[in-house]
């Protein structure tokens, strides 16, 4: 089908991908429209704009898993229709996935040419195949061993090797889908000299992210959707960062983190010593006080997450941990719901919500007990509170009875917020709070999070994103290797302070080991 | 707005096709009904369907345990041997004579049979929550032990009722009737209802659900995973100690080879019903549905000439498939 042609940017003689006029519909819901881009080769192109703007379906189209409803594809001017993935990698076009699709019980090797083996026909050539991953790994500037066992790598090693599978696929454009979104500032950054090296070799990059400062530093052009529709295209020299985040939501986000005041009297709520989670975390000790946010900074497996299941019950743990002054043994999670401290798991879908049950399931599972009746759940109940919950934490929903699965990402986030927050707790432990949510519903969850502190509630954060700790944070303790390495507040929450404690690299921070 | 859009286009069900799924076991029950009337019209009589109804009422309460250890992420391959090892049980205490008056003596085997099916019940769940066997492994030797001890009890024969007084007595359990309700009807319905009450409406069905649906989300949400499904193998066993208690009455005995394969037929009425093997979703009456489903193509292959009664076994096999195959259309749709 032919579109309308489009307004589009010349530059025949480099271009390798041209769409024009792109759209895409489900069902009656337009989901992109009249979507026009290039892809030069030798450049970055990023695409950027929040959740349900339309990247990943756009990206999908590019990729193949998706027919457009209008519009069309050329690659090297040759007008092109992808009758599948498959298709598209036939014309060098390839797609790391944002989800690390791996078998985990493989070795590296074994992954990167899963489907396409090395072999005689019969037996498969397992030296063959150790040495050219060793090879693509290599040249990714990695180091992993071709034999190692996939679960036993870090999130960073393996999305690594994700990339390395892809792009044994011989290709002229490389799509990153949300490569960096679980990664740590510094795999960031070696991620980023990955895809600069890439490039270098005339390939043509399109490089989706949340994360502005990281586009602002790598694409050469920046495209903005929202709503499904091309908002704006520009080199990224025009562009600063702020003004990328301006066209994402559609106007000024003045400040993102919003304004706090900490407590005046410090008066401790918990207070951890000596506590052990085998494994993970070694001889934890730090005290929550009364209203105060507490960040929890650290490289991916420097054990913040498991000292947090650790001390609600959730891990096998040992230590001193005392509860509004009382010493507390929290064995299970129940226990430490009830006694009032809540944690809100980094895997909303995994850990945190049902997603194939809708909202009011969701919203009343941890706190049933106040829903009953004699013998029964009062759903009326039920359903006043899922009320109440869409209003205070303004979760986006068009009808009441969606599956949470169904949700965007930043809507789940507040709905498993309002999940917890239906037990009161006074201490709320929040992991990764904002990953992989868009800039308008980050802001919310800020505000959230701050008012709740202001209500009197402590809260502890661990997050990998820097920038917010220090935005909402009043301290922040930093981890590494499963201990709690150094504390920084005041004018002291700098980047470059945390990394240097959370890698250990610098030698100046004054702590020890 | 265009996030749910792209997600639909994934996996997610919406709340319309589930509904289509629960539907659908009815649905086809229905267009058995009207395939019996033209076999042979005298399938559909008042007294025929009474007889197909009263006859899968072992399997349909069976099944209804079943429904809970299914939908709770878990499986129950003992069940037909538990039905054996507690009849067995059962009936040894009743010649026991250790009770002189008939009926409080039945009374009390009524209340050893319960016991016992609560206490194998607790046994599966011990062994795949604390134990931490899988339960296909689990409860496939726990088959091994109760078909065995059952053998051994009856020494390889059969154990009878032997106080003629206490078998007439008990007799009705199985032949009798209230208001012309054959009394195990009134037991599966009575027990579905009691079923579907605590499945939907309690806290406790709320968790087994989430369990089934996502083990870690309940875990995290303060539920006790284990309490939980052990809870739902005690449920078992109480509905095959139910099942019993309807079955004894029936024969007056019981042999090493009761109930084999019961627990095929209870797994299979549970999925053509619509609960989902992987946990997560439990329908009740769609279990009930399920089971009348299977006795009534039994019942219609007797009752017609075309298609030889010695095929059942293969025609349940190729419903289990078809259900299955229905219920994943349903899904995508």
């Amino acid at each position: 089908m032919i579109a309308s042609p489009a307004p589009r940017e010349v530059s025949v003689t480099l271009s390798l991908l041209d769409a024009s006029g792109l759209s895409k519909t489900f069902g009656i819901i337009e989901v992109l429209k009249d979507i026009s881009l290039s892809v030069r080769a030798g450049e970055v192109h990023a695409i950027i704009g929040e959740n349900g703007a339309g990247k990943s379906t756009l990206m999908k189209i590019l990729a193949g898993n998706h027919q457009p409803t209008r519009g069309e594809l050329k690659i090297d001017g040759q007008q092109v229709s992808f009758s599948g993935p498959v298709d598209a990698e036939k014309h060098g076009i390839v797609l790391v996935h944002q989800e690390i699709l791996l078998a985990p019980d493989l070795t590296v090797a074994q992954n990167i040419y899963l489907g396409r083996e090395l072999g005689n026909g019969i037996a498969v050539d397992d030296r063959a195949m150790n040495e050219g991953a060793a090879k693509a790994i290599h040249d990714l500037g990695a180091d992993i061993d071709p034999n190692a066992i996939v679960s036993r790598l870090s999130i960073a090693q393996r999305q690594l090797v994700q990339i390395a599978r892809v792009l044994l696929v011989p290709h002229r454009i490389v799509i990153f889908d949300e490569p960096t979104a679980s990664l740590t500032p510094h795999e960031t950054e070696a991620l980023l000299k990955v895809i600069t090296d890439i490039r270098a070799k005339g390939v043509g990059v399109l490089y989706i992210s949340h994360r502005l400062p990281e586009v602002k530093e790598i694409a050469d052009r920046v495209t903005v959707l929202r709503d499904g529709r091309l908002v704006a295209s520009h080199d990224t020299s025009e562009l600063e960062p702020a003004d990328m985040a301006r066209l994402m939501v559609g106007r000024d986000v003045a400040k993102l983190y919003p304004d706090r005041h900490a407590a005046e009297v410090r008066e401790p709520v918990l207070q951890v010593t000596g506590f052990d989670v085998p494994g993970y975390a070694r001889d934890a000790a730090f005290t929550l006080n009364k209203g105060e946010i507490l960040g929890f900074a650290g490289l991916i497996g420097a054990g913040r997450t498991e000292l947090m299941e650790g001390l609600v019950g959730l891990r096998p743990a040992k230590g001193t941990v005392s509860f509004r002054g009382k010493p507390v043994a929290f064995t299970d999670v129940h226990s430490s719901l009830k006694a009032g401290v809540a944690y809100l798991s980094e895997d909303r879908k995994g850990k945190g919500l049902l997603l194939t049950k809708d909202l009011q399931v969701n919203l009343t599972l941890a706190s049933l007990g106040k829903f009953i009746r004699g013998l029964q759940i009062d759903r009326r109940k039920e359903s006043d509170a899922l009320d109440k919950a869409i209003r205070d934490f303004d979760i986006r929903t068009g009808t009441k009875t969606i599956l949470a699965g169904q949700l965007s990402g930043g809507n789940q986030q507040k709905l498993l917020l309002a999940k917890m927050m239906m037990l009161d707790p006074q201490v709320v432990i929040i992991d990764e709070p904002t990953r992989g949510i868009d800039i308008g519903n980050k802001e919310q969850i800020y505000k959230f999070i701050a008012a709740l502190a202001q209500e009197g509630r402590s809260i502890i954060v661990v997050s990998s994103e820097m920038p917010e700790l220090i935005g909402i944070c009043d301290r922040i303790l930093v981890m590494r290797g499963g201990r709690i390495v150094g504390e920084v507040q005041g004018e002291h929450m700098t980047e470059n302070e945390i990394v240097q404690l959370a890698t250990g690299v610098n030698v100046g921070s004054g702590e020890a080991a | 707005m265009s996030v749910v859009a792209s997600d639909t286009a994934k996996a997610p069900k919406t709340s319309k096709d589930w509904d289509m799924a629960a539907i659908a076991p009815f649905v086809a029950l229905a267009l058995l009904l009207v395939l019996g009337y033209f076999a042979n019209p005298n399938f559909v009589s008042v007294a025929n369907l009474t007889n197909v109804i009263t006859r899968s009422a072992f399997i349909a309460i069976i099944a209804l345990g079943a429904t809970y250890v299914i939908s709770s992420g878990g499986l129950d391959l003992s069940v037909g041997a538990m039905v054996a090892f507690v009849a067995s049980l059962m009936i040894l205490f009743m010649n026991t004579g250790a009770i002189a008056d008939p009926m409080l003596m039945l009374i009390a085997a009524m209340l050893v049979a319960l016991a016992l099916g609560a206490a194998c019940g607790l046994a599966n769940g011990l062994i795949t929550t604390v134990g931490k066997i899988e339960p296909f492994i689990a409860t496939l030797g726990t088959m091994g032990i109760y078909r065995g001890l059952t053998t051994w009890l009856s020494q390889g024969g059969s154990i009878t009722v032997r106080d003629r007084g206490l078998q007439q007595l008990y007799r009705p359990v199985y032949f009798g009737d209230v208001f012309g309700v054959p009394i195990p009807i009134i037991v599966i319905f009575a027990t579905a209802a009691l079923a579907a009450f605590v499945l939907y409406r309690t806290r406790y069905g709320r968790h087994l659900i989430a369990v089934g649906s996502n083990e870690e989300v309940a875990r995290y949400s303060g539920i006790s995973v284990q309490k939980v499904r052990t809870i739902a193998y005690i449920v078992q066993g109480l509905c095959v100690a139910v099942a019993v208690i309807i079955y004894v009455p029936r024969l007056g005995s019981t042999s090493a080879t009761t109930g084999i394969l019961w627990e095929l037929q209870a797994i299979t009425a549970v999925v053509v019903g619509g609960t989902a093997l992987r946990g997560g979703v439990g329908r009740i009456w769609g279990t009930v549905c399920g089971a009348f489903i299977l006795e009534i193509v039994g019942n219609i292959m007797l009752l017609s000439n075309f298609v030889s009664e010695y095929l059942i076994g293969a025609i349940q096999g190729a419903i289990i498939i078809i259900a299955m195959l229905v219920q994943r259309s349903l899904m995508r749709k």
